[in-house]
């Protein structure tokens, strides 16, 4: 069985925030008015985390792209009353909008605030109507959703990989932000496969997970020098 | 045998009057009561209908007044029958006139709480999706269970001892009888209706303090059982159920001062009860120091950092006016004004009582926002202001409270009467004997 993993190399990002827009994109993910946004109730399933050090001038600022961690023992499951959301046995941290009750209680659980919450029902501009993904289902007003590490897509590489009998190759199931990372800075794979690309980075020496201290597992995997 | 009778119901006439002598006052009451609940409701389906983003809440602070309410009134309602328990329990006779009250408190307060987490909800229309898909490893699983189980056993524990007195009011005639008739179980005072009745109660007494306990204990877990820093403790059990008798001990004593002043029960509820009652106000509030206390250095002493957030927050950040402010409300006001003799009169207490209950809010409100506003990871600090809906559903929900005693009060007598009667008929007796139990027999014999 697999375990999808994904790999962000922070000495190659650039902090564009262009794997924030595909995502957005790429999941039908709301986009929430100025104001809404002032009260920090912006959707993003791929959010960035930003870190100003020092005084001015000298400012060093640090992007870190923050999806879902997809934890290999995830504190939300563990607290959600209704079996919203779960872990699947290739490691893939799913939620399941038309069961959520709503209690926003993984969203308190999680230590990295990887999960956000429909406050209103969500919408989208009249130019994004026409261009919605098919794949991804619209999430309704009350709910809690989160990165799916693009689950969909996977269910396209399996159709292809099962048609022509073969294993699923490295580097053909490819979320949206890795996809469209313009620096090449994110990696996706299985991180079973010792021949995979994610394998191998998840064994460099510049390899760390945030909060590895708590215990969750988690399958984002950070390679800087820095730090 | 008629004679006597007639004469105990004359003694305790002024138990029986609010039912029959409806004034002008409780329809303004009620009135009031009902529009602001009204208005409730309104904010409340407006919620509904157009999702939480009517209320304060954002990310990451994801839970807001509704959890904190929701936590404070399951306090408040550990009032009730818990102490009413561990009165009747050690047979503490001055409990009489209260045990009624407390165990009303914890029926209507349990009532209100235990909605809170619904009104929270996203999508309340999904909420029977908890017995369709629950999951019992989840602490609001445990919750859920634990909430009916206590408001069951709270329910019950209100109404057999309310029985005698039902019957009374049957006897007497006059308005509803039908609804007393029903409700009195063909209640005629036997010596076998006492027995059973007796050992009902007993069994309730005893089954009902686990139980209470058990509630605050596993709403603690909903905080603790996360990686959260400031959840994550191993004495928030504890800690939340030395809260909750606080709290509720402070709401019993508001309710008491409130009807003997407007109910005129002087002779029933005298200032000796109000010492003894908050003689035990003041040893929780101590109780509840020493927890705090001991919660906070450890987390100072130990000064993880993330840990350090959270409590910085709380003392020296946009909290510390809650921070303080409880740590005024809940121990100095109550420890200064409770400690002195001369302090401790009705209108000193009602004071202490005040902080106390505004200061176990606050403690709620902290243990709640700030976990949240300070995410773990490089995110930007979040902050809290409740919108009209959360303030609307508040008041509403505090109107709830008093309108459920003024009706309860309308319909039934807020001090047990049999209780009082039997106080009177039996006990000075048996106290007398009990004492003597316990005192040193003639020299050399042994039991």
């Amino acid at each position: 069985m697999p375990k999808w993993a994904m790999v962000i190399d922070l000495d190659k990002c650039t902090g564009c925030g262009d794997c924030m827009a595909a995502c957005k994109v790429e999941n039908n993910v709301a986009i929430v008015s100025p104001e809404q946004a002032e009260e920090n109730r912006v959707m993003f399933w791929m959010d960035m985390m930003t870190i100003y050090e020092g005084e001015y001038p000298n400012i060093k600022v640090t992007r870190i792209p923050k999806p879902c961690y997809h934890c290999d023992n995830p504190p939300c499951i563990k607290v959600c009353p209704v079996h919203a959301t779960y872990i699947n046995p290739e490691g893939l941290v799913g939620q399941i909008y038309h069961r959520c009750i709503g209690c926003r209680y993984c969203m308190a659980a999680c230590p990295y605030t990887a999960k956000v919450f429909n406050w209103y029902e969500p919408e989208w501009a009249d130019e994004f109507k026409t261009c919605m993904n098919p794949d991804v289902s619209l999430r309704m007003k009350g709910v809690v959703e989160k990165c799916s590490f693009c689950a969909h897509r996977l269910q396209h590489v399996k159709e292809d990989a099962d048609a022509e009998d073969r294993p699923i190759n490295d580097g053909e199931y490819m979320p949206a932000c890795a996809e469209s990372c313009p620096a090449d800075a994110i990696f996706f794979g299985d991180l079973e496969n010792k021949e995979s690309k994610v394998y191998k980075l998840s064994r460099s020496p510049r390899a760390f997970k945030e909060l590895e201290d708590l215990g969750t597992e988690p399958k984002v995997i950070y390679l800087s020098k820095r730090e | 045998m008629e004679e006597k009778k007639k004469t105990t119901v004359d003694i305790d006439e002024a138990l029986y009057r609010p039912i029959y002598e409806t004034g002008k006052g409780f329809y303004i009451t009620v009135g009031v009561l009902l529009m602001i609940i009204l208005f409730a409701a309104f904010m409340y389906i407006r919620q509904v209908y157009y999702g939480l983003g009517v209320t304060g809440m954002n990310q990451p602070v994801t839970w807001g007044f509704y959890i904190v309410n929701f936590v404070f009134f399951i306090g408040i309602s550990h009032a009730g029958t818990l102490i009413s328990a561990i009165l009747r329990l050690s047979k503490a006779e001055w409990r009489r006139p209260i045990t009624r009250m407390a165990e009303v408190i914890t029926a209507i307060v349990l009532a209100i709480g235990g909605l809170h987490p619904i009104i929270d909800l996203g999508r309340p229309d999904r909420v029977l999706n908890i017995f369709t898909a629950g999951r019992l490893q989840s602490p609001l699983l445990w919750d859920v269970t634990s909430i009916t189980a206590y408001f069951t056993a709270s329910t019950v524990y209100l109404y057999l001892p309310m029985i005698p007195d039902i019957a009374k009011l049957r006897d007497r005639g006059g308005k509803l009888r039908w609804f007393y008739d029903f409700l009195s179980w063909g209640w005629q005072g036997t010596e076998h209706q006492k027995k059973v009745l007796n050992r009902a109660i007993n069994i309730l007494m005893v089954m009902v303090i686990p139980i209470a306990v058990s509630v605050h204990t596993v709403i603690s877990y909903i905080f603790s059982m996360t990686l959260q820093p400031g959840w994550h403790s191993t004495i928030f059990g504890p800690y939340f159920v030395v809260g909750a008798i606080f709290s509720g001990i402070a709401a019993l004593l508001i309710v008491m001062i409130a009807f003997r002043k407007f109910f005129h029960l002087e002779n029933y509820l005298k200032l000796i009860h109000f010492r003894y009652l908050s003689t035990l106000l003041l040893i929780m509030s101590l109780l509840w120091f020493y927890f705090t206390f001991s919660e906070y250095l450890t987390g100072i002493f130990g000064a993880e950092p993330h840990e350090m957030d959270v409590i910085l927050y709380k003392m020296t950040g946009p909290y510390a006016i809650f921070f303080w402010g409880m740590v005024i409300c809940n121990f100095i006001i109550p420890v200064i004004v409770l400690s002195f003799k001369k302090f401790k009169t009705i209108k000193g207490i009602l004071f202490a009582s005040i902080t106390v209950v505004i200061g176990m809010w606050l403690e709620r409100l902290n243990i709640v926002i700030p976990s949240l506003a300070n995410p773990r990871l490089e995110l930007s600090t979040g902050m809290y202001f409740p919108s009209l809906t959360e303030w609307s559903l508040f008041i509403g929900a505090l109107a709830v409270f008093v309108l459920g005693y003024v009706l309860f009060s309308k319909f039934f007598p807020i001090i047990s009467i049999w209780e009082i009667e039997e106080g009177r008929e039996e006990s000075i007796k048996e106290v007398e004997e009990r004492v003597k139990s316990y005192l040193p027999g003639p020299a050399g014999t042994t039991e």
